[in-house]
């Protein structure tokens, strides 16, 4: 599986780490609603399908990605920076890498 | 002709009393049934299992025929008498989980939900095959953890303390009984990851696995089950909250009660019912084997430095396993970095191993729970009831699975042995982490 960084390029899974659910909301860290907590500890979609998800270019760049992949059949659509404030997109495509 | 009527004789001698009383009774598969058979031909062999069409409506619907899905129709029809079920399969029977797993079976649990329930379950392995009348080739081979560090080797024996606590057999050895047990293991202070001893469970062992699911198929099938084959369930039928049957690729089935054990699918099955989230992630475990090799072990064993698992079957292929490939998955199909690590991870243990070749390899989507403990409960909507969460030990599970959740369905409330194994655990607190290193999707 190749995962196309934003910074690096198409690149091999095994330099990526899974960081997990990308559509989880952590609550403010004061806050007592024990319904937001509990989501966002243990609720997943867990999609068959297009999965929303969190990678970070380890052995790369070390970026935090935000890459929506097919759980199904492990095709990426897209990966962008997770950071909000960030708003450049890559599409998984190869004539991105240029 | 002399000789074989011998040969019946000495197994005939051979058989435990449990089992000689059947064949008098003439159970299916006998001694006799086999040696009547051979003379009429094989012409009078039954199907194991009739492939029914779907009837209207049953009491019960069993949603998914792997192990669990199996076992829980045949004890629904045992142990409480409620036959009237179907148990309705997707593919075909057995194509998930339980023909797919590197079938290793043991109790050795620290806490006691844990310890309890999956002791359980080894007693019931233990009489599995008189039970059954089906050869589940369960051989208590035992399974040794190595510890590669003091701590872990203290860690073990807490580990091995609780399980004696509740009646369940450990024992710790040291690395001159490993190196006497696995004399092919490098045990030398050299080694890549010395050891320095280890945590061995006598009764555990390996079975069957196919077996496993055509045994329990059988039983059920023949009192009076439907097994439903190449049968999806693709929407569940509804009077406001409460689930009164399933729609599905071979039309509508009605039942009072309907039950969900389909593992990997659970996320996809749960959202056809309205539930959009639940305290489970699939991914993707890998299996492999390698050729057929000489007599090499002849127990379970598992590395303590990384995520390896090795026995070997009784066609002489080495069948082993590691982590999961790490990311979200309902293909049934792994990647290349998780065999290279495998596979190293092996050498680690056994350099003797380089040269063997790997003959196959596969992958199958486990159901992974948010404390690695699985769910067996009533719920979460009306008339519906729920087992999943088997992580990647469903296996050993299979008959308390089944046993718990058939007392589940039949008495509207979980057994005491299941009972900690709810849903809403996750909210209340009330965990069953037996790593104690907090929620997370990879624990088992």
């Amino acid at each position: 599986m190749l995962i196309t960084c934003p910074y690096c390029g198409p690149r091999d899974v095994i330099e990526f780490t899974y960081q997990g659910d990308g559509n989880r909301q952590r609550p403010q860290p004061a806050s007592q609603n024990l319904d937001a907590w509990n989501a966002y500890v243990y609720d997943r979609l867990n999609p068959a399908g297009d999965h929303n998800e969190i990678w970070q270019h380890s052995g790369g760049c070390r970026a935090h990605l935000r890459v929506v992949r097919n759980t199904l059949t492990h095709e990426i659509s897209s990966t962008a920076f997770a950071r909000g404030d960030h708003n450049s997109v890559a599409r998984h495509r190869a004539e991105d890498k240029s | 002709m002399a000789q074989s009527w011998l040969c019946v004789g000495r197994l005939l001698y051979s058989l435990p009393p449990s089992l000689k009383w059947m064949t008098i009774r003439m159970a299916e598969y006998s001694a006799f049934s086999l040696l009547k058979n051979a003379l009429t031909g094989n012409k009078d062999w039954r199907p194991a299992w009739r492939k029914p069409d779907p009837k209207a409506s049953y009491d019960v619907i069993v949603i998914g025929g792997g192990g669990h899905g199996l076992s829980t129709a045949y004890y629904l029809a045992k142990e409480h008498g409620i036959t009237n079920v179907a148990v309705l399969e997707k593919g075909w029977l057995g194509s998930g989980n339980v023909g797919r797993n590197t079938t290793a079976v043991r109790s050795n649990y620290l806490l006691p939900a844990n310890t309890r329930f999956y002791e359980h379950s080894m007693k019931l392995w233990e009489n599995l095959s008189h039970d059954l009348n089906y050869n589940v080739m369960f051989s208590q081979r035992g399974c040794l953890n190595l510890a590669h560090t003091p701590a872990q080797l203290d860690d073990y024996a807490r580990r091995g303390n609780a399980m004696r606590h509740l009646g369940v057999d450990a024992e710790l050895m040291t690395t001159a009984e490993i190196a006497r047990l696995v004399p092919a293991l490098d045990v030398s202070a050299t080694a890549r990851f010395p050891i320095v001893g280890g945590l061995m469970q006598r009764r555990a062992g390996t079975a069957r696995h196919d077996a496993v699911a055509w045994g329990y198929a059988r039983g059920a099938d023949r009192r009076g089950v439907d097994i439903v084959e190449n049968c999806e369930v693709t929407g569940f039928l509804r009077d406001g909250d409460r689930i009164t049957g399933v729609t599905t690729t071979r039309g509508e089935i009605r039942a009072k009660k309907v039950a969900v054990a389909v593992a990997g699918s659970t996320g996809r099955v749960m959202r056809l019912a309205g539930i959009e989230t639940m305290p489970i992630e699939s991914h993707v475990l890998q299996a492999f084997v390698t050729e057929s090799l000489k007599p090499f072990i002849d127990t379970v064993l598992t590395f303590g430095m990384g995520h390896f698992y090795m026995s070997q079957s009784d066609k002489g292929g080495l069948v082993y396993g590691g982590d999961l490939d790490g990311y979200n998955s309902y293909a049934q199909r792994g990647s290349l970095p998780i065999v290279d690590e495998v596979m190293s991870e092996m050498l680690a243990l056994f350099p003797g191993l380089a040269r063997v070749r790997m003959l196959r390899s596969w992958g199958g989507v486990c159901d992974m729970s948010m404390d690695g403990s699985p769910i067996i409960t009533t719920g979460p909507l009306p008339g519906m009831y729920l087992n999943c969460g088997w992580c990647y030990g469903g296996f050993k599970a299979t008959p308390a699975s089944g046993w718990c959740f058939a007392w589940t369905i039949a008495k509207d409330e979980p057994h005491d042995l299941n009972a900690a194994f709810t849903l809403d655990r996750f909210y209340r607190g009330m965990v069953i982490d037996d790593k104690g290193q907090g929620a997370t999707p990879r624990l088992h």
